[in-house]
C-alpha cells in the first residue's frame, strides 16, 4: 500500500496598484498591450525598481501564514528564452527569499510553508492559428510565490489548504485570488511513498484552472501512479498537464531535459531589507484572519460551524453581515437570507458580494419590513432580487411594483368567496375531510393577489370560510 | 570674432563668459563644430550619427533663450551610442539594435538636456561596449586623431577621438573595464570613472550591470568635472545609485599627502615610454607626496575575475535582442529558430564569445567554480585596494601596458583584454579613478597616467588631478 505525498507550488497575483518593477497599473480585463511602458518591456537600457507595496503585502501573508521574515532578502534573475518573457530573464527570489518556514492549519492539521517570495509575472501569450499573439499588461505583475513543504497527503487537503489560503488573501485584501481570472495559479507536485517510509518519485502537474481541477487531477495522478507500482512499473520524472475534458493528466515533458536557469543575483537591485520595526507597524495593520473571525462568529452570534464557515469563507460575505448585526437584531434571519437567497442570487448573476449594489441598509430595512408584516417573505425575496440588480431602496421598489402587503380582511374576503365558489369540486372533497387539499386554496388566493396577500390573515379567513358548512 | 579653430579650443567656462558678453553664440558655436566634423569626420569616423539639424535647432533655442546661468548652457557634446537618447536610434554599434529608435532619455541625458547642452550625435564603440579598440563596431572603424593607423582605444573609441579631433567639446563614454580611461589614454584627452553608483545607469545600455558606470570625456580639466557635476547624482530609477544628491554634496577632504603605488603593477613589463613617463609623474609628485609602494596580492585575479563576472552579466543582460519586440528580426519556423537565427547573424564574433563565456560561467556544475569565486576574487580585490587606500590619499599607476596600436595587431583576444590590465582592478571595487593625458612618445603617440581615489573622492581627484597638470605642464 502506497501513501500520496503531496506538495504545492502557488502564484499569487497581488492588487497592487503598479506593477513589480515600474510604475505601469496592474488592473485585470485592460485592452492588450495598454498596461506597458520600456520596463516591463525590456528595452534596452532600463532599469528595474522595487514596488514597496508588493513588499508589504508579501510580508503581510508571511505574517499570516506564522513565517519568519528575512530582514535581508535578495533578487535572483532566472534566465531563459521565451516569448513571454522579455528581458530574457524573470526577476524572481531564490537564495534568501523574503520569508520562510510558516504554517497554515487546515482541519485538524498543520501544513508547513517552506517559503513565500516575491516575483514578475510573465506576460500572457494568446495562441492563434498559425501565430502567437503577446499581451504584456501582465508582464511585470507583482506575484507572491508559496510553496508548501509535501505535507499533504490527500487530494481533499489539497482543495481545502488551496480554499484556505484563499480566504486568507481575500481577508488581507492583497489579491482577488480568482483562479479563472488567474490570479491564483497552483501547480502540484505529486508522488507515493510505501510503508517503510521511502519517497516515490515526484510528479510536476500543471495547468490546474480551478479548485476542482487540483483535486480531480491528485486523485487521477495517484490512480495512475498507483496503478504503475502494481504492475512493478516505475513512476517517471516528468512534468503532467492536467486535462479538464477527460479529468486525466497527459505528458508535458520529461524532467530529464531540465532546463538550467543560471540563476545568479540580480545586479539591478540592492538587496532587499526590511527592518523588525516596519515588519512589526505591518502587523498591527494586520486585518482580522478568517480563522479569528470564524472563532468570533461562534463566541459572538452561537452561529453553528456550518454557519460561521460560510460566513467567513469570504470577506465581502463577513463585513456584510457584520454590517447588518449593528442595524438588525435576529442574527438568524440574517444568515437564513445570506446563505440561501443572497448567495443563490449571486450564483445566477455569476457576481460576487462587493460587485453588486446591495448594503447592510437596505438589506436590513428590507428584512424590517417582513418583520413589521407589510410585505410577506416571498415578496421580500424579490425586492431582494431588485436590490441586488437596481440598489434600490425597498419602500421605492414596493412602490414601484405595487407589493405593499394584501391585509384588507374585507378584500381577502370576497377572493375567498370566489374561490369556493369556482370550485365546488375541491370545496365538497375538502368538507369531506381531505384537508390537505387546504394548500391548494391557498396557493389560489396567492395566484389571484399576486402573492401579496398577508399569508397570516389569510390562512384565518380561508379556515373559517371552508369550516364553515354552506 | 574669433576664427574656427580658436572657437573650437575654449573650454565650457570661456565659452560660457563669452555667450555672457555676447561675443558669442551656442547656435555661432555649434555651427563651427558641426563645420569640423563635415571636415574631419570622414578621417576619423567617430560618430555614427550626428544630429546636425536638430543640434542647430537647439543651439538657436538656447540662443534666443539667453539663459547664461545654466550649467552647460550652449556646450557641444558627443554621447556613446549605449545611451538613449529619445528619438534617435541606439544601436550600441550592433546590428542586432538596427532599427531600434529610443521612446525615452537616459538619466544622463535628460540632465544633460535641462543643464542647456546641445548633442551633436552619438559615437562609435566597441559592439555593446565589448572590447578595447572599437574594432568590434559592427559599423565603422575610428582612428586615432594622432595618427590614423592607430586604433583610438575602446570600448568609447568614438567619444574619445570626437573630442581629441575637436569633433565636440565633451563627451560621455561608458567604462565597465577600462572603456572611459583606455581610450582617453589612447587619444590623448581627460577620462573619468566615477565612483560606482555615483551616475545613474538608466538609459545606459547594460554590458555588465554590476561594473558599468557613465564616464565624461574631455580636454579640458575643468571641463571634465563640470561634465560630471551635471551627471552626477541620485535617481530614483536606478537604484543602484548612491544616497549623494547631488555633486556638491560629495564630501571635500583635505589631502594628507601620501600616494601609493602598487608592487605588482611596477613588476609588469610596459612599454617604455609609458615607463618613463609614469616615473617621471612619480618624481614630481614626491616632491610634495610621499610616496610609498604597497602589496596588491591578489593583483592577478583581478582579469579572470572581471571576465567572469562581466561575461556572466553580459549573458543575461543581452537575452533580451531577441528579434520580438525591436531591432532585427530574422524570421524562421519558429520562435527558437527566430531567435537562433537573429542572435546568430546579428551579434559580432565578440560579442558571441562573451556570452558563450558567461553562459557556461553561470551554468550548473560551472557556477561554483567560476561566477562565484570571482565574486569572491573580486571582494578580496576590493578589500586589498581599500585597505591601501584608507592609508594614502591617491593610487599612482599606468592607465595602460602599452601606447596606441595599430588596427588589426592584437587578434587574440586575451592580449587585447590584457590591455585592461591596470583599469579592471578599480572597476571591480567600484573606485573613481581618472586618466590624465601625460604629454607624447616619440613617435607622437599620446601617454596617459591614472590616479585612483577612494569611493567618492572625486573633489579631492580634481584637485591632484589639477596639481599634476600643473607642474607636468603638458
Amino acid at each position: 500500500m502506497f501513501r500520496p505525498v503531496i506538495g504545492l507550488e502557488i502564484h499569487i497575483q497581488l492588487l497592487t496598484k503598479s506593477k513589480m518593477f515600474c510604475s505601469c497599473p496592474t488592473n485585470y480585463g485592460a485592452s492588450p498591450n495598454s498596461n506597458i511602458c520600456e520596463v516591463c518591456l525590456g528595452y534596452p537600457g532600463t532599469l528595474p525598481t522595487i514596488n514597496k507595496e508588493a513588499v508589504k503585502m508579501g510580508i503581510m501573508l508571511a505574517l499570516s501564514l506564522n513565517c519568519k521574515i528575512n530582514n535581508v532578502s535578495s533578487f535572483y534573475r532566472k534566465n531563459y528564452f521565451y516569448p513571454d518573457l522579455p528581458k530574457g530573464y524573470q526577476i524572481t527570489q531564490f537564495d534568501l527569499p523574503l520569508s520562510e518556514n510558516g504554517l497554515l492549519s487546515i482541519e485538524g492539521k498543520d501544513i508547513r510553508i517552506r517559503r513565500i517570495h516575491l516575483e514578475e509575472d510573465s506576460a500572457k501569450l494568446i495562441h492563434g492559428e498559425d501565430e502567437i499573439l503577446v499581451d504584456f499588461n501582465r508582464c511585470g505583475i507583482p506575484l507572491i510565490e508559496l510553496v508548501t513543504e509535501p505535507d499533504i497527503t490527500s487530494p481533499e487537503e489539497a482543495g481545502e489548504f488551496l480554499e484556505k489560503l484563499k480566504e486568507i488573501v481575500d481577508f488581507l485584501g492583497i489579491s482577488s485570488g480568482k483562479m479563472e481570472e488567474g490570479a491564483l495559479r497552483c501547480d502540484v507536485n505529486v508522488s507515493l511513498k510505501n510503508v517503510e517510509g521511502n519517497f516515490g518519485t515526484k510528479v510536476e502537474i500543471k495547468n490546474l484552472n480551478s479548485f476542482k481541477a487540483v483535486v480531480k487531477a491528485i486523485k487521477f495522478e495517484i490512480d495512475r501512479q498507483n496503478n504503475l507500482l502494481d504492475k512493478g512499473e516505475s513512476v517517471l520524472s516528468e512534468t503532467r498537464a492536467f486535462n479538464e475534458k477527460n479529468e486525466t493528466t497527459i505528458l508535458m515533458r520529461s524532467k530529464e531535459t531540465l532546463n538550467d536557469y543560471r540563476y545568479f543575483p540580480e545586479p539591478d537591485l540592492l538587496l532587499l531589507s526590511v527592518k523588525n520595526d516596519e515588519i512589526e507597524k505591518i502587523r498591527t495593520t494586520l486585518p482580522e484572519l478568517p480563522h479569528n473571525a470564524y472563532m468570533r462568529l461562534i463566541e459572538n452570534f452561537s452561529l453553528s460551524n456550518e454557519e460561521a464557515k460560510l460566513l467567513t469563507s469570504s470577506k465581502d460575505i463577513l463585513s456584510f453581515f457584520d454590517g447588518c448585526t449593528k442595524l438588525y437584531k435576529d442574527y438568524k434571519t440574517i444568515v437564513n437570507w445570506i446563505s440561501s437567497e443572497i448567495l443563490k442570487n449571486l450564483n445566477k448573476m455569476n457576481k460576487s458580494l462587493k460587485d453588486v449594489p446591495l448594503n447592510p441598509e437596505n438589506f436590513t430595512k428590507m428584512l424590517t419590513l417582513i418583520n413589521e408584516g407589510k410585505i410577506s417573505g416571498k415578496i421580500g425575496k424579490t425586492i431582494l432580487e431588485e436590490m441586488m440588480l437596481t440598489g434600490k431602496e425597498p419602500d421605492d421598489i414596493i412602490k414601484e411594483k405595487g407589493l405593499f402587503q394584501l391585509s384588507d380582511s374585507d378584500a381577502l374576503e370576497s377572493i375567498i368567496e370566489e374561490i369556493i365558489a369556482n370550485n365546488p369540486k375541491e370545496v365538497s372533497i375538502y368538507r369531506s375531510g381531505k384537508k390537505n387539499l387546504f394548500g391548494f386554496f391557498m396557493g389560489e388566493a396567492m395566484k389571484k393577489t399576486n402573492g401579496k396577500a398577508n399569508p397570516q390573515l389569510l390562512k384565518e379567513i380561508m379556515l373559517e370560510k371552508l369550516e364553515k358548512n354552506g | 570674432m574669433k576664427n574656427n579653430l580658436e572657437i573650437l579650443s575654449l573650454s565650457i567656462s570661456e565659452l560660457k563668459s563669452y555667450y555672457k558678453s555676447g561675443d558669442l553664440t551656442p547656435l555661432e558655436v555649434s555651427i563651427e563644430y558641426l563645420k569640423r566634423i563635415k571636415e574631419i569626420e570622414p578621417e576619423i569616423d567617430a560618430f555614427i550619427e550626428v544630429f546636425e539639424e536638430e543640434a542647430l535647432k537647439e543651439a538657436e533655442k538656447l540662443t534666443k533663450l539667453k539663459k547664461f546661468d545654466m550649467p552647460l548652457y550652449g556646450i557641444p557634446i558627443a554621447i556613446k551610442d549605449n545611451i538613449n537618447v529619445k528619438g534617435h536610434e541606439t544601436k550600441a554599434s550592433s546590428n542586432i539594435l538596427k532599427g531600434y529608435k529610443s521612446t525615452f532619455d537616459a538619466t544622463v541625458v535628460e540632465r544633460l538636456k535641462d543643464a542647456g547642452a546641445i548633442i551633436l550625435g552619438k559615437t562609435n564603440l566597441d559592439e555593446f561596449a565589448m572590447g578595447s579598440s572599437t574594432e568590434n563596431s559592427a559599423f565603422k572603424l575610428t582612428k586615432n586623431p594622432y595618427s590614423k593607423e592607430f586604433v583610438p582605444g575602446g570600448s568609447s573609441g568614438g567619444s574619445a577621438a570626437a573630442v581629441s579631433a575637436k569633433e565636440a567639446l565633451v563627451s560621455l563614454g561608458s567604462d565597465t573595464g577600462g572603456s572611459v580611461r583606455q581610450p582617453a589614454a589612447f587619444c590623448g584627452v581627460y577620462g573619468l570613472r566615477p565612483t560606482y553608483g555615483l551616475v545613474s545607469r538608466y538609459g545606459l545600455i547594460a554590458f555588465a550591470s554590476s561594473l558599468d558606470q557613465i564616464g565624461p570625456i574631455g580636454r579640458n580639466l575643468n571641463d571634465l568635472f563640470l561634465l560630471l557635476s551635471t551627471i552626477a547624482g541620485k535617481d530614483n530609477l536606478d537604484s543602484t545609485t548612491l544616497a549623494i544628491k547631488s555633486y556638491n554634496d560629495l564630501p571635500d577632504e583635505t589631502l594628507i599627502g601620501k600616494f601609493a603605488t602598487i608592487k605588482e603593477f611596477e613588476d609588469i613589463t610596459i612599454d617604455r615610454e609609458i615607463f618613463e613617463r609614469y616615473e617621471e609623474v612619480k618624481k614630481l609628485l614626491m616632491e610634495k607626496f610621499t610616496i610609498t609602494q604597497y602589496s596588491f596580492p591578489h593583483y592577478n585575479y583581478a582579469l579572470p575575475a572581471y571576465h567572469i563576472i562581466a561575461d556572466s552579466e553580459a549573458s543575461s543582460n543581452l537575452s533580451r535582442f531577441d528579434g520580438i519586440r525591436y531591432g532585427a528580426r530574422d524570421n524562421a519556423n519558429s520562435f527558437e529558430d527566430t531567435i537562433n537565427s537573429t542572435r546568430t547573424s546579428n551579434f559580432g564574433k565578440e560579442v558571441k564569445r562573451r556570452i558563450l563565456l558567461g553562459t557556461f560561467a553561470l551554468s550548473q556544475g560551472y557556477i561554483d567554480k567560476f561566477y562565484k569565486k570571482a565574486l569572491l576574487a573580486r571582494n578580496i580585490i576590493s578589500r586589498e585596494l581599500t585597505s591601501i587606500l584608507n592609508e594614502v590619499d591617491f593610487i599612482l599607476a599606468p592607465t595602460t601596458p602599452t601606447l596606441p596600436f595599430k588596427f588589426g595587431e592584437k587578434k587574440d583576444p586575451l592580449k587585447m583584454y590584457y590591455s585592461d590590465i591596470f583599469t579592471i582592478p578599480s572597476s571591480l571595487a567600484g573606485l573613481p579613478s581618472i586618466n590624465i593625458p601625460a604629454g607624447l612618445s616619440d613617435s607622437g603617440l599620446p601617454v596617459g597616467i591614472q590616479v585612483i581615489g577612494s569611493k567618492l573622492s572625486e573633489k579631492k581627484l580634481y584637485k591632484i588631478s589639477k596639481y599634476i597638470k600643473v607642474e607636468l605642464n603638458v
